[in-house]
């Protein structure tokens, strides 16, 4: 198993990770690798430095030291702008859309970033039919609950056609339904793209889960299929026990 | 939506224009030409309003110092008006100065990552050291080339002439035409570059600017973009004021003036380019018919509409206007809807 | 030697002057993050205090020390009840509430006082010899007030109950909410207090500039370049921000005159944002007061 993901190209790589906040090591020298078509969940409880660890990767903190490496290029201290650049779609925790705008405009910002006009129109409309977003095309996002305002950040992400998806929290306030429709389409952008997926719904993970990151005090406790974790006595300790 | 179709957009836009351009026709036939000499000083400042309301309505970019690329168009043009014995190059050179300036702060500035509010205030203290630079400028040392700065005097504008002939100056009615046309070109202008990737992008990050970052756009080249587009149409707006005055003072860059920019666009409606266009004629008149009688001092006056309209119209008036018609209209068009889709069922 | 201490001294002046013209915009910025546009007019309605008490007959010192501060401080309190409170968090619309204010402020003074100069005071103090030089003896003193004010600020931050719920609440306002600090009581006081620290250098100076309506613009653009560049810790920011920004405007006002000077202050602050956009304090000195 491990001999044939070795083959695949690897497109994360973290080394020596860490970002200090004062006397805290929110993240401390992690060591991580993501590889080609791959879907990786980060979990761990509240503080483990999960979020701090996604948002070094997508250029909003830039580490104390270290490096991250994707695709080749050293992304260290790039800006978010350079990293979503290079075809890597993100979604933050906290819902970012352009709230003013409506579902259409939205994801067409999205979809012209990469395309000419007349293709960018096209995407824009399949994004929404993919995303079943047709009836509130027109709305204004801003007025949106917040379940279909995370679709329409999935839209966005989605639109841009990445190869490699960094994803913080996709299913945080969403119904169950919703929730097992991100699902669905997590693991229909995993068969073109690679995914980091910060999660706390257990659920949610299983639905989607092939490997899972422990995270444990800035650093990682262990990585293994979601399966080895629950069944781990260390990682119940840390996280699953906080839980029950 | 998608930008299908930029004239389908535009409607609105090109009908504001037209009927601008039937104004500008008709005005010099039934209105005097006290009136229309006034007018233009009044054009001048609505293409001031119309390029604050670019940068901030839809840029977002909190600009309080939108008076300071007016004025160093209005002087750029001048001075090079005088040296060059003509006004031809004389306009380019004003809007280059004004954008170059721009684009030289914004640099500092939106690469600084700066916040909007400290942008405002930078902005502002930009133009009041201006003004007190300008006004100490009256001794006979400060001189660029051969025009006399002249401090707190200002100078005098040479007036503008026909393209490439110095000698056939244009006459104040039609300097009325040039002005209007001006402030119609500026404002079609806009209205296109709104609908453009560059403008929707620029709005994009008005409402968001991380957004627009993790979407891939570089944010800071897109702010400096539209700040230095907007100075440069303040420098028109710039250009056809010290023509329709007559002279340029360091009067300009006062903060009364920089305020009264701000008043426009609030007054106006951010996020619309006719409101603020439509306040500034609006305002031009209540301030002169104020001039006139001494017991409403017009900062009170402008005081008081600014608290006003912050505290309760923080849209301004026509975006609460184009509100209020949408929010009639919607249950009609919904009922029009249920309608049809019973029919369909049916 | 004699002009190494009097250009020192006209240093120290331009630094003084410009940290008493900014810390009252500094503890209303640094406390609650309101910048007030109408800083200026604040400054304005301090001197005007002191020419009217005067008139009236009112000692200088009085007028001054006491009624100045006290009367702006009171104007800041009712400003805060009638216009601030309504518009906190909106830090867009709280600036162009204080423009409006502003203008308001102007025109109220205009109005009532006519556009042109108030009688005029002649500085209180005589001059000081220093060897072959003279400095004025209110230059002095007034280089003397604003170490005493920075003191009495520090103390009033760091030891009186007030100071301790101000700074708690300026951190977390929910937080001092639930510990049951009236949230809006403290953000009342605290811009009453910067209020009337802006009145007593608006009094203070009024002997040296003479009062108009629209004086406040001259001060306005240094204010807030100061502060700005400071950073938000109120005493430590608005110290550097002087010392840094006053020092450059002085040297270069000594050698090229005084409107380069001004520019010079100008370019040093833009380029200093490019390099600290929150200010020196938000990079340096970050736990300061």
């Amino acid at each position: 198993m491990s001999s044939a993901r070795d083959r695949r190209e690897v497109i994360v790589e973290t080394r020596n990770l860490s970002m200090h906040f004062g006397g805290v090591r929110a993240v401390d020298q992690v060591d991580f690798t993501l590889f080609d078509k791959e879907l990786r969940c980060l979990i761990g409880p509240n503080g483990a430095g999960k979020s701090t660890f996604f948002k070094c990767l997508t250029g909003q903190l830039s580490p104390t030291f270290g490096e991250v490496i994707i695709r080749g290029d050293d992304t260290t201290r790039a800006e978010t702008h350079e990293i979503a650049g290079l075809g890597v779609g993100i979604k933050t925790q906290v819902p970012n859309v352009f709230d003013g705008l409506t579902v259409d405009e939205n994801i067409w910002l999205s979809a012209r970033r990469w395309h000419k006009a007349k293709r960018a129109r096209t995407l824009t409309a399949e994004t929404i039919e993919r995303l079943k977003l047709g009836d509130i095309r027109r709305e204004v996002v801003g007025r949106l609950a917040h379940g279909q305002r995370q679709w329409v950040e999935l839209g966005m992400v989605v639109a841009a056609e990445p190869w490699l998806v960094l994803l913080d929290e996709p299913a945080a306030g969403m119904t169950h339904e919703e929730t097992a429709r991100t699902a669905e389409l997590i693991k229909e952008i995993n068969t073109e793209a690679a995914l980091i997926v910060v999660e706390h719904d257990m659920q949610f993970i299983r639905m989607i889960s092939q490997q899972v990151t422990v995270f444990h005090e800035g650093q990682i406790l262990m990585e293994d299929t979601m399966e080895a974790i629950s069944n781990d006595k260390r990682a119940r300790e840390v996280y699953l026990g906080h839980r029950a | 939506m998608n930008g299908n179709n930029t004239l389908r957009q535009m409607r609105p836009v090109l009908v504001f224009a037209f009927i601008g351009v039937v104004f500008m026709f008709v005005a010099p036939y039934v209105l005097q030409l006290f009136t229309i000499i006034n007018l233009t000083t009044a054009i001048a400042l609505a293409v001031l309003a119309l390029s604050l309301a670019l940068v901030w309505g839809y840029g977002g970019i909190l600009c309080f110092g939108q008076v300071a690329f007016f004025g160093l168009g209005a002087y750029a043009y001048t001075i090079a008006a005088i040296n060059f014995g003509g006004s031809t190059w004389a306009i380019l050179v004003a809007i280059m100065v004004a954008s170059a300036f721009a684009a030289l702060l914004g640099y500092f500035v939106f690469f600084g990552r700066v916040s909007d509010v400290y942008l405002g205030v930078i902005t502002l203290t930009v133009t009041l050291i201006f003004f007190s630079l300008i006004r100490r400028t009256s001794g006979p040392e400060y001189k660029i080339g051969n025009a006399l700065m002249g401090g707190f005097n200002g100078i005098t504008s040479p007036p503008l002439n026909l393209p490439w002939d110095t000698s056939s100056f244009l006459f104040p009615e039609h300097v009325f035409y040039v002005a209007m046309a001006a402030l119609i070109l500026c404002y079609v202008f806009c209205g296109w570059l709104v609908t453009t990737h560059f403008g929707r992008v620029c709005v994009g990050i008005r409402e968001n600017e991380l957004r627009a970052e993790l979407l891939g756009y570089d944010s800071r080249l897109y702010k400096l973009g539209i700040f230095t587009v907007s100075a440069g149409i303040a420098a028109i707006g710039g250009v056809l004021f010290c023509n329709g005055v007559g002279r340029i003072t360091p009067d300009v860059f006062n903060l009364y003036n920089a305020a009264l920019t701000i008043i426009w666009v609030i007054v106006g409606g951010r996020g619309t380019l006719i409101g603020p266009i439509a306040a500034t004629f609006g305002l031009f008149y209540l301030t002169s018919a104020l001039g006139g009688q001494s017991v409403l001092n017009n900062n009170l006056v402008l005081g008081v509409i600014l608290i006003f309209f912050v505290l309760l119209v923080p849209k301004g008036v026509a975006p609460t206007l184009t509100d209020w018609f949408t929010k009639r209209r919607k249950p009609r068009r919904a009922n029009r809807r249920r309608r049809r889709s019973q029919v369909n069922k049916a | 030697m004699d002009l190494v201490v009097a250009v020192l001294f006209q240093l120290v002046y331009g630094i003084a002057n410009l940290a008493l013209i900014s810390l009252g915009l500094a503890i209303i910025f640094g406390m609650m993050r309101v910048i007030n546009l109408a800083h200026g007019e604040f400054l304005m309605l301090g001197g005007y205090t002191v020419v009217v008490a005067t008139n009236a007959g009112v000692n200088i010192w009085i007028a001054m020390l006491i009624l100045a501060p006290l009367v702006v401080g009171i104007i800041g309190v009712i400003v805060e009840r009638l216009l601030i409170r309504w518009l906190y968090g909106r830090m867009v619309d709280t600036l162009l509430a204080t423009w409006g204010l502003s203008l308001l402020l102007i025109g109220l003074v205009t109005s009532i006082f006519g556009a042109s100069t108030a009688t005029t005071i002649s500085p209180p103090l005589g001059i000081i010899r220093l060897g072959d030089y003279s400095a004025s003896g209110y230059e002095l003193f007034l280089i003397g007030v604003t170490i005493v004010l920075f003191i009495a600020v520090f103390a009033t931050l760091k030891m009186t109950k007030l100071g301790l719920v101000a700074r708690g609440t300026m951190q977390n306002p929910e937080m001092s909410s639930a510990l049951g600090v009236s949230t809006t009581q403290v953000y009342m006081v605290t811009f009453g207090l910067g209020a009337a620290v802006t009145g007593l250098a608006g009094g203070l100076l009024a002997p040296v500039t003479g009062v108009l309506p629209t004086i406040g613009a001259t001060y306005i653009a240094k204010a807030f370049i100061t502060v700005i560049s400071g950073g938000a810790s109120i005493l430590a920011g608005t110290a550097a921000g002087s010392i840094l920004l006053g020092g450059i405007n002085g040297i270069f006002a000594f050698i090229t005159g005084p409107t380069i000077g001004e520019v010079a202050l100008l370019v040093a602050a833009i380029i200093l944002l490019r390099l600290m956009p929150r200010g020196i304090t938000g990079r340096f000195f970050r736990k300061s007061l």
